[in-house]
């Protein structure tokens, strides 16, 4: 076992939620990641950091198949939740992406009023009996999405008229309205204001007791504030993976530390 | 040196980019210019367009009739009192209007003369007499001052819309002239609301001729082309659009549906004549053939519409919906398809327009038949407004020119309402983003 497998320091099987072991996807001719291996602990925020195209986002699209939508894109290697491969027979994708939600880069709440927007998902799966459950639903993840207090009274108004942090808040509690296990961010920030940012970041630390979450950023601050874990992304590489202070502070390669420190991105 | 060099530079650079910032500001106002003369010709073209159909059809909106009164005599219509249904439809009605005329004109004499008295008045008010009276059996034995239509003929010269009263080989002679002047003088000759071309069929006569048969026939030409042109075309366009794989076939398929948009109006007209009239036997002249025939037209136009808005839609919106677990078909049903139905609707509109205005498949299939009577169902032979327009433009007769004009507003009309639908529709469905 050579000395950077060793600093790839996994934490325990038990504490693992997903996995990624030899992952290679390729859109047509060109592959865009390479032999990728990923651990995802329980309850913990993981970033994955890396300069543009290198395949953090292809990555995230990964975890919970969105690529299968997209034409000419092949994926490899296994990809496990709970130790269950998710491309396997017996795992439905309609279910997984149940399991495992997203919020993506730009907001995108539906053309539907707020209420609409986290109502749909439990709606469609089911998690619902009654109206007065739908709504105990639709508030409690408004609540901790910390949307509730600034759309109790517009929940009839359409989601789209929101400001964009609030929108992206939106997309949180419609992500969260189906229970979860895992939720996926794709640089849920990039679109969003400083005082946005700050109070997504803050919603972020709040998830992680109930959640897992996985989420890719362009901002090593924000890496570093959100995150325990991190996972540095090179040429459809993982360069390295660890601890976040330990990657943030004592790089192993030589490519992390060139890219924390700005000479490469 | 450098400093020097630069403050001579200065101005001169300063008065180029003014210069530029001109040119710059004239090429738009000349660029707008170009735009509003685009606009307003467009418009004056529609306005003359407009105005030459009005000008025509308005005088149809009126039609001549003649007071007479008329004696529903007994022992004409019904000398052995049988007031049988069959005998009272077979009774000679004409012979009352001819009883009616010689009362009102007793020193017309001569058969010519008494022929051409006969006929200031139209053949059609003999079925009126006749319709009258098998509604109304009580009517017999009495005496009833009634307004009946005048013929052609005398309508256009009560129009003023040709000559006549002399005896030059006019549709109306000196005699005829002097007995409509003797009549409007007292007030037995007015024009009157035409309800007769709202209301009725085609008819050989002018005065009788009526716009509802085609109406009729068009409405359901295009019911049963938007019953089969909009499902199956919003159907193949999300197939295609949403879930068809890429490949050589679907890449076929593709192609051939832009060909096929493409392909004269007369061949789907052929193919109808071929498949459906002459392999699957259905009936000739019927609205349920036209619908098929202009629904395959039709189809392509939809399709092409539908992908587009489907295409429009942002992808972030599926993603959103395929991100919390939507199955494909839910993405389509619940997101995608509402927030395209504006654009969808809009080729539909545009589709069904052009299949309204078509004439040359019908031909194909034979609804360019005379008909007279108002088609009851899709199989009943029917003719379609563009046709009836057609056919009243190929008519000698002058009154035709009016009805012709009128018919072209009833078809515009049409148009105005489905787009006006349309219209509706597309704001129900539009949401905000």
């Amino acid at each position: 076992m050579s000395a950077i497998a060793m600093r790839n320091q996994e934490a325990a099987p038990a504490d693992i939620k997903m996995r990624a072991a030899g992952v290679d996807v390729s859109y047509g001719d060109k592959q865009a990641l390479f032999a990728v291996n990923v651990a995802i602990e329980t309850n913990t925020v993981t970033a994955l950091i890396g300069p543009s195209g290198c395949g953090k986002s292809t990555f995230l699209r990964c975890l919970n198949r969105m690529n299968d939508v997209i034409e000419g894109c092949r994926v490899s290697g296994q990809i496990t939740l709970d130790g269950v491969d998710v491309h396997d027979r017996a795992i439905d994708v309609v279910e997984l992406r149940a399991r495992v939600g997203m919020v993506f880069q730009k907001p995108n709440p539906f053309p539907k009023s707020v209420y609409e927007n986290v109502a749909y998902g439990p709606r469609i799966h089911g998690l619902a009996n009654s109206r007065a459950e739908l709504d105990d639903i639709v508030h409690s993840s408004l609540r901790r999405a910390g949307l509730i207090d600034e759309v109790r009274d517009r929940l009839d108004e359409p989601g789209t008229g929101l400001s964009g942090g609030q929108q992206q808040r939106l997309c949180i509690a419609r992500a969260i309205a189906v229970e979860p296990e895992v939720i996926l961010m794709d640089e849920p920030c990039s679109a969003l204001d400083p005082i946005a940012t700050a109070k997504v970041e803050e919603l972020i630390d709040d998830l992680r007791e109930r959640y897992t979450i996985v989420i890719v950023t362009h901002s090593m601050q924000q890496a570093a504030r959100v995150s325990q874990r991190t996972a540095f992304f090179h040429l459809g590489e993982v360069v390295e993976q660890g601890e976040t202070g330990q990657i943030f502070t004592k790089p192993v390669d030589e490519r992390t530390q060139a890219y924390i420190t700005g000479r490469i991105g | 040196m450098t400093e020097i060099a630069t403050d001579q530079a200065a101005p001169s650079a300063r008065r180029q980019s003014k210069d530029r910032l001109r040119r710059r500001h004239a090429a738009e106002r000349r660029f707008r210019l170009y735009g509003m003369i685009a606009v307003a010709v467009a418009l004056l073209f529609l306005a003359g367009l407009f105005a030459a159909i009005f000008s025509i059809a308005y005088t149809a909106l009126g039609q001549t009739e003649i007071a007479l009164e008329i004696h529903f005599d007994g022992a004409l219509i019904d000398p052995d009192g049988t007031r049988n249904g069959d005998v009272l439809a077979r009774a000679d009605y004409g012979a009352l209007v001819k009883d009616g005329l010689g009362t009102l004109f007793p020193e017309v004499k001569g058969r010519r003369d008494r022929r051409a008295l006969r006929k200031l008045l139209s053949v059609g008010a003999t079925f009126e007499l006749r319709d009258m009276l098998l509604a109304d059996q009580s009517l017999i034995g009495g005496r009833r001052t009634l307004w009946l239509p005048a013929s052609d003929d005398v309508d256009m010269y009560a129009k003023g819309l040709v000559a006549g009263g002399a005896d030059n080989g006019g549709r109306i002679n000196a005699k005829q002239a002097v007995w409509l002047d003797l009549l409007r003088s007292q007030g037995q000759l007015e024009q009157r609301f035409n309800w007769r071309f709202f209301l009725s069929g085609d008819s050989r006569e002018p005065e009788l001729a009526g716009i509802l048969g085609a109406a009729v026939g068009s409405l359901l030409t295009l019911a049963i082309c938007l019953a089969l042109a909009f499902p199956l075309g919003v159907m193949t366009a999300v197939y295609l659009q949403e879930f068809a794989p890429r490949n050589r076939w679907t890449d076929l398929i593709e192609v051939n549906i832009n060909n096929l948009a493409a392909v004269p109006s007369i061949v789907f007209g052929l193919l109808g004549l071929a498949v459906l009239l002459g392999f699957a036997g259905m009936p000739r002249s019927a609205p349920l053939v036209g619908g098929i025939v202009l629904a395959l037209m039709t189809l392509p136009t939809v399709i092409i519409a539908g992908r587009a808005a489907l295409q429009a839609v942002p992808p972030s919106i599926r993603d959103a919906a395929f991100g919390i677990g939507a199955s494909p078909m839910q993405v389509v049903a619940h997101h995608v398809l509402p927030l395209a139905m504006p654009g969808v609707l809009t080729g539909t509109i545009i589709g069904m327009a052009r299949a309204l205005g078509e004439t040359a498949p019908l031909l194909m299939i034979g609804m360019v038949a005379f008909i007279v009577d108002v088609p009851l169902g899709p199989t009943d032979p029917a003719t379609v407004l563009p046709v009836q327009v057609y056919l009243w433009a190929d008519a000698p007769e002058r009154a035709f020119a009016e009805r012709t004009a009128a018919a072209i507003v009833v078809l515009l009309a049409f148009l105005v309402v489905m787009n006006f639908a349309a219209v509706l529709l597309r704001r129900r469905f539009e949401q905000r983003w």
